[in-house]
């Protein structure tokens, strides 16, 4: 079961154990991370559910994916080369210990 | 019912594998369509998938199963119509949509355009417009007091800001709503409701088409902004047309249901209307609650593209099958206490929007309009209250209020 740590914006950090097959953006709502919105659940319509890929991860995580930067460009927070949409990263075995670092906003 | 040899409501007549259950019911009966709760309930009792001989599909209405298949584009496709008509053997009422009823690659290529047209900084870009349009309405409901909330609000909010929205110079507010009903009950069966609408179809159809082509439209606006894709040879212009036609057939009946059904929660759970009063940052969260609970869209049909399997049963290839949104959203293995409406549940993953590359385009338009609304009734009304009976009208594809009597307590 691979663990992702989820660090707000204000430092604080939250690991939680994910199912691989699942995305980013749903285990930080099986969670309860407030800081990831999400609400269009998924459909990559809404950029409420941005965050930014730990250096050290994003070569794991892969590019984003086609139409992402159309969505990041709406984002309420600043877009980093870093950014992604959560619910676009998928979890796999090899993320298991993956961090992410959350805006400080979504809306 | 057209029936022919092998075919049943324009589609192959399938013979169910075993272990399925069947259950000898009409979904599109007008009774059950009104008041759907006992027939999603027994759908989700009996099993993953259900076969129904009425019409010869499979319905699904548990949550995972529903949402599983729904976004499962490879095997389960729209091209082929999302009602019961299969457009491979039943000729379309109307000219297949571009969009929802298309598969990859080319639906993947028109559904970038009609998303950055409706991208959340589009939207946010109407903000002004919505406001200012809930600010007139609302002040006129409340000089009204009592209201039927579906003709003297829900209707009117979205057919005075979307033809602006979209930079129409053709607006006709019954047109715009009937064409959207007309559109989701000719997706069920030849019954009453789609005879009925089919009736309108001479009428409104070529209206349709006319408000939809370049020359009917503003030089700004999410209509020129599919055109402008056009110009830059990502569609034709012929496609630009039938994306604004898709405007035109989701965006209105859709955001006047949502509407309306918002307004009916909130008369009807006035606590949650006083917790929202109290806390205006859960409007968002409680427009989603609305949608889960009330499921403007209830139904949805796909088509198995190929010989496939739901939840472990063999599914053949032509098979429709009906994918029960109001149910999945009622589905307590999912959602703890699902008829209650509690606006601090945070409803993340409902189907009301549907799912996957199908998942609705304008979902940030009709969350735009909605909380401009409701953030104006906020400031302007103290109080909704039910004035008499709320009555449902039956369609095939949606769930909405024919009559919703209510008094407007301002503040």
């Amino acid at each position: 079961m691979p663990k992702v740590n989820f660090i707000a914006a204000d430092g604080s950090t939250t690991c939680c154990s994910a199912q691989v097959g699942d995305t980013v953006m749903q285990t930080a709502m099986a969670h309860g991370i407030d800081d990831i919105v999400a609400e269009c659940g998924g459909s990559m319509m809404c950029a409420t559910c941005h965050c930014y890929v730990d250096e050290a991860w994003q070569a794991k995580t892969g590019p984003r994916v086609d139409g992402e930067d159309d969505l990041l460009e709406c984002a309420s927070s600043e877009v980093r080369p870093a950014s992604r949409l959560s619910c676009q990263i998928r979890l796999t075995p090899e993320l298991d210990g993956l961090v992410v670092h959350l805006p400080a906003s979504q809306q | 019912m057209i029936e022919t040899t092998g075919l049943i409501e324009g589609h192959r007549r399938i013979s169910p594998p075993k272990g399925v259950p069947s259950w000898d019911m009409d979904p599109y009966d007008e009774a059950v369509l009104r008041s759907p709760h006992a027939y999603y309930r027994e759908l989700r009792r009996l099993g993953d998938v259900v076969y129904l001989p009425k019409y010869s599909v499979f319905a699904v209405g548990r949550y995972e199963v529903t949402r599983t298949v729904f976004s499962d584009h490879q095997h389960f496709v729209s091209s082929r119509g999302v009602g019961l008509d299969d457009f491979k053997i039943a000729k379309p009422w109307r000219e297949p949509s571009i969009i929802l009823e298309a598969d990859p690659p080319e639906h993947t290529r028109t559904r970038k355009v009609m998303a950055r047209a409706l991208s959340p900084r589009s939207v946010k870009n109407l903000e002004n417009l919505f406001l200012q349009v809930a600010e007139a309405l609302v002040d006129e409901v409340i000089a009204k007091g009592a209201i039927d909330g579906v003709a003297e609000l829900a209707e009117l909010f979205p057919t005075r800001v979307f033809p602006l929205a979209v930079g129409m110079k053709d607006a006709n507010t019954r047109y715009l709503v009937d064409y959207g009903a007309m559109v989701f009950n000719a997706g069920g069966p030849d019954n009453a409701l789609r005879r009925r609408g089919m009736q309108l179809a001479g009428e409104i159809v070529p209206w349709i088409t006319t408000a939809c082509t370049r020359e009917r439209l503003e030089d700004e606006g999410l209509g020129a902004m599919i055109y402008q894709a056009a110009d830059a040879d990502d569609i034709s212009v012929k496609e630009a047309a039938m994306l604004v036609r898709s405007f035109l057939s989701a965006g209105v009946d859709t955001t006047v249901t949502g509407i309306g059904n918002a307004l009916w929660c909130f008369a009807q759970f006035p606590d949650q209307w006083e917790k929202l009063k109290a806390d205006h940052s859960l409007l968002r969260p409680a427009f989603e609650e609305v949608l889960r609970l009330t499921s403007p869209v209830h139904t949805f049909a796909r088509t198995a593209g190929c010989d496939t399997e739901i939840a472990g049963m063999p599914v053949e290839e032509g098979s429709k099958v009906l994918c029960v949104l109001g149910s999945a959203n009622l589905d307590p293995d999912k959602w703890a206490d699902p008829d209650r409406f509690d606006i601090e549940r945070r409803p993340v993953g409902h189907m009301a929007f549907g799912a996957g590359i199908h998942g609705c385009v304008g979902q940030n338009l009709a969350r735009g309009e909605l909380q401009a609304l409701l953030s104006v009734m906020l400031q302007k009304i103290d109080r909704i209250e039910l004035a008499g009976e709320a009555v449902w009208r039956p369609n095939n594809g949606i769930h909405a209020l024919d009559r919703l009597p209510l008094r407007i307590i301002p503040k």
